[in-house]
């Protein structure tokens, strides 16, 4: 009778209030007992538009990689399994605060990123905005293509890590190849009006009057990038001034569409590119481009140089035939912070931000590769590689035509001074 | 300084006589239908995914011939079972209708070929130099894509105004009812014209896509220009869609050819700045760095002082 009493003095909102509370306990009885929940991860590039076809590729390595190195073989942290986000940025910056937003309410703390620096730089300053505001719920920045140095340099973020070389790294040692060549005497630069595009045309001028003054540049271009139908108008103009070799910071259409209106005008003139390669690029070049186009990357292309790396190019194409690998550094980057999650047994961004400070990791490559702690960017050896044919053990976009490397760079001599002032958060 | 002047013409007039295969059919589906078909210029790309395909089994040629003839089957399919049911709703679904459909077909192009650049080749046949002048190469193709171009102009010139179909193609344009009461399938007729304008649309894709590359952006790329097209020469006039066509191919490749900006402008007044200027980027821009954003520049002064279009008529 004084129980019955009791209950019925129980008032509605306390009635609420014991059913949330055995609602949560319930959730958090169930969460202890499924520790082994997933560690996220978001891959957030452009997964449809003009650019989509790069930001697939390297979805699919990352997921490929992710199941390859962990999950089938039962996880990470002690069972614990990967799962990959992907988060649609269609290249833009808007879209990107957008996806962001959506990955934060995800709870997701670890973004792969890489395509365009201009998204690279808006995701860098989000994150940093976001994590001094949002103390414990930090996010991290895993950049592993966007090559603009002010991501490392004035604007280095803690939060930011680069596992791709930037391109004043890469520009050195092209600028070194091209020096080298004694039969250039004119250089053409042609490149997307964006950030990048600026820092490939800028940095080529100043180290090409260090390194061969002689050189003339008879051309600066800029053109919108996405937006040029043709590239003829543009050849006719390198044509016309003579050039002798041209440098190019393009990539995705704008990259194929330019080389093939150089092929098809008959110039023959050695091509400098970044992204001269793979996701159809290739197989579109094919003969045109033998032996003219050269590409700046790190790591190295045709030959392999371990077992290992060469297994993994043959598995993944068993499971992805009509992929390539286009960007090992994507694994080189899951790698790494893997292994800073192990080493620190966290998945907390702060934690495994500092295991990643000064680490050195050795590659599927067989290569030891360093991330310098005062600016968050990755050394490694860089190569110059050719588009051709002949020694090509792995192909591209199943063409039979590849890259081989012509020149090798080792990490100690890529390494470059940096301007970064990092601001590091006191926890 | 010669033969930059000719190359950037005969690149003008190979980007113009091409955009004019779009326009001419975006802006005959528009006079008669009164819609602007958002989804011409996928279309466009169809034509050049379903050559490429072709080209693969039949090479290059029996890609030109049936990719065109596949994209117009489907535009008149479209025609008959979309646009004409959507009809009844009035022009703003119609308008909405062709929108979404321009995102179907980009969507169902990479969900069937991928998202990657495809290796859509020239023939071998037209592989060679047509001729060379101060050392740079005319190629064979372009030649070709040029000759395409002209005759599908004539034939359609012809068509529309000579011959007894495009007589009542125009009669129907302007005077549907009178038509149809002089015993006339009037629908079959626009079906027939939707469909027509969209092959011209796919042959346009099919010898656009070896050359600008066959990549799920090309619509994209192409599709906001052909609008700008038919809003400068006038909606509804075919004329006016050739005019618009070749100035905006020679506008956009002379802008890209000359060098001159800011700069330049700024001297002749004797203004110079230094680059750490904060509105340096305005004071260094140059022509053929806004060349691509011209024929916008140009919609939008064409609007203010001429609203109707270099030969459009508007009837209120």
């Amino acid at each position: 009778m004084k129980k019955l009493s009791i209950s019925s003095k129980i008032t509605r909102p306390f009635h609420k209030f014991l059913s949330a509370i055995s609602l949560v306990s319930i959730f958090m009885l169930s969460n202890a007992s499924t520790a082994q929940e997933p560690v996220r991860i978001a891959f957030m590039d452009p997964l449809s538009g003009t650019f989509a076809s790069i930001g697939n590729t390297g979805r699919t390595i990352l997921e490929f990689a992710v199941d390859y190195f962990y999950n089938s073989k039962g996880g990470i942290l002690g069972g614990r399994m990967i799962e990959i986000v992907s988060l649609d940025n269609k290249q833009s910056p808007n879209e990107t605060q957008l996806q962001f937003r959506r990955a934060v309410s995800e709870e997701i703390q670890i973004i792969f990123q890489g395509n365009s620096s201009a998204v690279a730089s808006t995701l860098s300053q989000t994150i940093s905005r976001h994590n001094r505001r949002n103390p414990g719920q930090e996010v991290l920045q895993i950049n592993y293509s966007a090559v603009d140095p002010i991501l490392t340099e004035d604007n280095c973020s803690f939060w930011h890590f680069r596992f791709d070389a930037h391109a004043n790294m890469k520009l050195n040692v092209l600028t070194d190849f091209i020096a080298a060549d004694p039969d250039i005497s004119s250089m053409y630069i042609i490149g997307q009006d964006y950030s990048f595009g600026q820092v490939v045309s800028d940095t080529t001028i100043k180290l090409m009057n260090e390194k061969r003054p002689d050189i003339e540049i008879v051309g600066n271009e800029f053109h919108p990038i996405g937006q040029v139908k043709d590239f003829t108008p543009y050849v006719t103009k390198i044509v016309s001034s003579g050039a002798d070799a041209v440098v190019t910071g393009n990539f995705g259409a704008d990259m194929v569409s330019l080389a093939r209106s150089i092929i098809d005008s008959g110039l023959d003139i050695p091509i400098y590119t970044f992204y001269a390669a793979y996701d159809g690029i290739t197989a579109t070049l094919g003969e045109g481009g033998k032996n003219k186009i050269r590409l700046i990357h790190n790591g190295v292309a045709n030959p392999l140089p371990t077992e290992a790396r060469k297994q993994f190019n043959r598995d993944f194409k068993i499971a992805h035939p009509n992929y390539d690998v286009t960007q090992p550094r994507i694994v080189n980057a899951l790698q790494m912070v893997v292994a800073a999650m192990e080493e620190t047994q966290s998945t907390d961004p702060y934690d495994v931000a500092l295991a990643l400070e000064d680490m050195r990791f050795t590659t599927m490559a067989g290569e030891e590769i360093w991330m310098r702690a005062q600016d968050h960017q990755i050394f490694q050896g860089l190569s110059v590689s050719v588009h051709t044919d002949e020694g090509v053990e792995f192909d591209a976009d199943n063409s039979g035509w590849g890259l081989v490397t012509e020149y090798q760079v080792p990490l100690e001599e890529t390494v470059v001074e940096s301007s970064c002032q990092m601001r590091r958060p006191n926890r | 300084m010669l033969e930059v002047l000719i190359f950037a013409t005969l690149n003008g007039l190979v980007t113009g006589f091409l955009l004019f295969m779009l326009a001419s059919g975006l802006t005959l589906i528009f006079s008669m239908m009164g819609v602007l078909n958002f989804a011409h210029a996928s279309f466009y790309m169809l034509g050049a995914y379903f050559a490429y395909s072709l080209s693969l089994y039949f090479g290059f040629w029996g890609g030109l011939i049936f990719a065109p003839l596949i994209v117009g089957a489907l535009g008149a399919l479209v025609e008959r079972y979309g646009l004409r049911k959507v009809h009844a709703s009035g022009h703003v679904a119609e308008l909405v209708f062709t929108f979404g459909l321009a995102f179907l077909i980009e969507e169902a192009i990479q969900f069937f070929w991928g998202r990657d650049t495809k290796n859509y080749q020239t023939p071998d046949l037209l592989d060679f130099p047509l001729f060379t002048l101060f050392g740079q190469e005319f190629s064979a193709y372009r030649g070709f894509m040029m000759t395409i171009s002209i005759v599908i102009f004539i034939a359609l010139y012809y068509v529309l105004t000579k011959s007894r179909v495009g007589i009542i193609i125009q009669a129907a344009i302007t005077h549907p009812q009178t038509v149809s009461n002089l015993g006339h399938n009037v629908p079959l007729i626009f079906m027939g014209v939707f469909g027509m304008g969209t092959a011209l649309a796919g042959l346009a894709g099919v010898i656009a896509g070896p050359v600008l590359t066959t990549f799920p952006g090309m619509a994209t790329v192409l599709g906001s220009i052909v609008f700008v097209i038919v809003v400068i020469g006038g909606l509804g006039s075919l004329a006016g869609a050739f005019i618009a066509s070749l100035l905006i191919g020679l506008l956009q490749s002379y802008a890209i050819a000359s060098d001159v900006g800011m700069p330049d402008l700024l001297n002749l007044f004797g203004i110079s700045f230094d680059r750490s200027h904060p509105l340096n980027d305005l004071w260094t821009m140059n022509l053929p760095q806004i060349a691509p954003v011209l024929p916008y520049l140009l919609l939008v002064l064409v609007l203010i002082f001429r609203p109707t279009g270099l030969l459009g008529k508007r009837e209120e």
